[in-house]
């Protein structure tokens, strides 16, 4: 982060409160609130894990499911496609299965396969892309801060939700930190070139530490200052209405007909 | 300033002194008082036992010898979440006090944690947001505001919390001149009694008709700001210096007063 240097930086302000996945819109998906989403999307996840891999037609049926959210949400195939490419390296994996796995072997264009490495291939590419893209199509339509109000109100333990949401607060205080400390250590002409470095980079990442360990310290004080006593107050409940509910919830419901269809067919 | 006689002061600290557990003695007897509607800057060298003193009076830092009192209430356990709604102290860095996604939630954080909702909330957000003037900028992030609009924020999450005393420390530090002259207008409209703590002496001779010297843990001079800063022997005997070519008494008949 800290190589893009002044005009990265500024082009990060720009983008305003939300992360890079999020996709400013006003839809109906857009308007749906955190929590419901975030239910959503796990539930999907769960019933598309469960799904029998030799049914591919069930996959190919929650991807039409999904790309239905997308319609909906209008994220462009485009840009979804593109957040995709987050998967590679699993995809990378799974590539390597049909050549190490063990048992029967077919030949594909003259080379030698393993059927149970095509079929865990498949899996694994299958059910992973679905889970992305869910992930992403989630991403791009809610807030981070909506997200952790979201995990707020599903109960997630409430130091987790404190710690991400500090962690969205300072990641830029520290990040702009790093590049003055990287400025500093080039204007004396130094330059990071091979191993001999190593230790000076070391060394600045260990500062980096103890400056935001410093940094906690203080944070802390100031909010003790304010009546902080062990539980962040709640400063807005997010509620959602029955029909909300439903309406997030077509999408796992949708998908877990097609998973039932695919144990009995 | 005219104190209303029959409330109690602000502020009122007597015989304070403490010592850091590694045996750093930082405060030797202090004692002081700001009646309400005051305010005051405290000078001091770097080093003087300032911040010990500040986080003093919330309760933060305790153990030593002495009382402080905040309107009629000794700062001590039992008060604790009362004493923290009445002194809202803001930070040197902006950043470490708003902690928070959003400048909305942050000001809401303190009246939240003492158990304000809804619209009664809202309303206190808005007016403390108001008071600074930045009622526009609810819902940005903190750290997409330049450094005079987080200061100013971070008064407004202090004032949200209706506090009888503002503490500053160092509120000018950082600010280029027309934050600086903002943020004096903002402190001089606000009803509330003051404690700026600074090394900015132009600041606080602009501000604060009174002043307290604190210097190697006692309060060594208290008096009229435009007396003391006009008093050379003094002034250099606390290291303290004016910034070059100013003279408090040519611009003294200016300031001071409401």
């Amino acid at each position: 982060m800290g190589a893009g240097g002044g005009t990265s930086r500024v082009s990060e302000f720009e983008r305003g409160g939300a992360h890079k996945l999020y996709r400013h819109g006003h839809s109906p998906v857009h308007g749906l609130p955190p929590h419901t989403k975030l239910a959503a999307t796990f539930a999907f996840v769960v019933v598309v894990v469960s799904t029998p891999r030799e049914a591919m037609w069930a996959f190919a049926l929650y991807a039409v499911l999904l790309g239905i959210v997308a319609y909906v949400a209008r994220v462009p195939a485009g840009f979804l496609l593109r957040r995709l490419l987050i998967e590679i390296p699993f995809v990378a994996f799974a590539v390597l299965m049909p050549f190490v796995a063990e048992g029967e072997r077919v030949d594909v264009l003259g080379l030698s396969l393993s059927v149970s490495g095509l079929w865990g291939a498949w899996n694994v590419l299958a059910k992973g892309t679905l889970g992305v893209a869910a992930s992403v199509l989630l991403a791009s339509t809610t807030e981070l801060r909506a997200l952790l109000l979201g995990l707020q109100r599903l109960k997630l333990p409430p130091l987790l939700v404190q710690i991400a949401s500090f962690m969205i607060r300072y990641g830029d205080v520290i990040t702009d930190e790093m590049r003055r400390m990287r400025i500093a250590r080039e204007s004396r002409g130094f330059e990071a070139r091979g191993i001999r470095h190593w230790g000076v980079l070391a060394k600045s990442a260990g500062a980096l530490f103890i400056r935001s360990y410093e940094r906690g310290e203080r944070v802390h004080l100031a909010m003790v200052s304010r009546g902080y006593a062990g539980a962040m107050p709640v400063i807005d409940e997010v509620t959602a209405s029955r029909a909300q509910w439903s309406y997030a919830l077509t999408l796992p419901l949708a998908a877990l007909v097609v998973c039932l269809l695919g144990w009995t067919l | 300033m005219t104190a209303v006689t029959s409330s109690p002061p602000s502020l009122d600290v007597t015989h304070l002194a403490f010592a850091y557990p590694d045996g750093h003695q930082a405060l030797f007897g202090v004692d002081f008082r700001i009646e309400r509607g005051e305010r005051v800057a405290l000078l001091g060298p770097n080093g003087a036992g300032k911040t010990t003193l500040v986080l003093h009076l919330n309760g933060i830092l305790s153990g030593g010898t002495g009382t402080v009192t905040v309107a009629g209430l000794p700062v001590g356990k039992q008060h604790m979440a009362e004493i923290r709604r009445r002194v809202g102290i803001v930070f040197q860095d902006p950043d470490d006090q708003l902690f928070m996604p959003t400048v909305r939630e942050d000001v809401a954080f303190g009246p939240a944690a003492a158990g304000l909702k809804g619209a009664e909330l809202e309303a206190r957000v808005d007016k403390a947001l108001g008071l600074v003037g930045m009622t526009e900028f609810k819902d940005r992030p903190p750290h997409h505001l330049s450094f005079g609009q987080r200061r100013r924020v971070a008064v407004a999450t202090v004032l949200a919390m209706e506090p009888e005393i503002l503490v500053l420390d160092e509120p000018s530090s950082n600010l280029d001149p027309a934050s600086r002259r903002e943020l004096a207008d903002i402190l001089r409209s606000l009803d509330v009694t003051v404690l700026m703590v600074t090394h900015d002496l132009p600041y606080a001779l602009e501000l604060c008709p009174r002043s307290l010297i604190l210097s190697d843990g006692v309060i060594a001079a208290d008096g009229k700001t435009a007396d003391l800063l006009a008093d050379d022997t003094l002034m250099r005997a606390h290291r303290l210096e004016l910034p070059f070519g100013f003279d408090p008494r040519t611009v003294a008949t200016s300031t001071g007063g409401r």
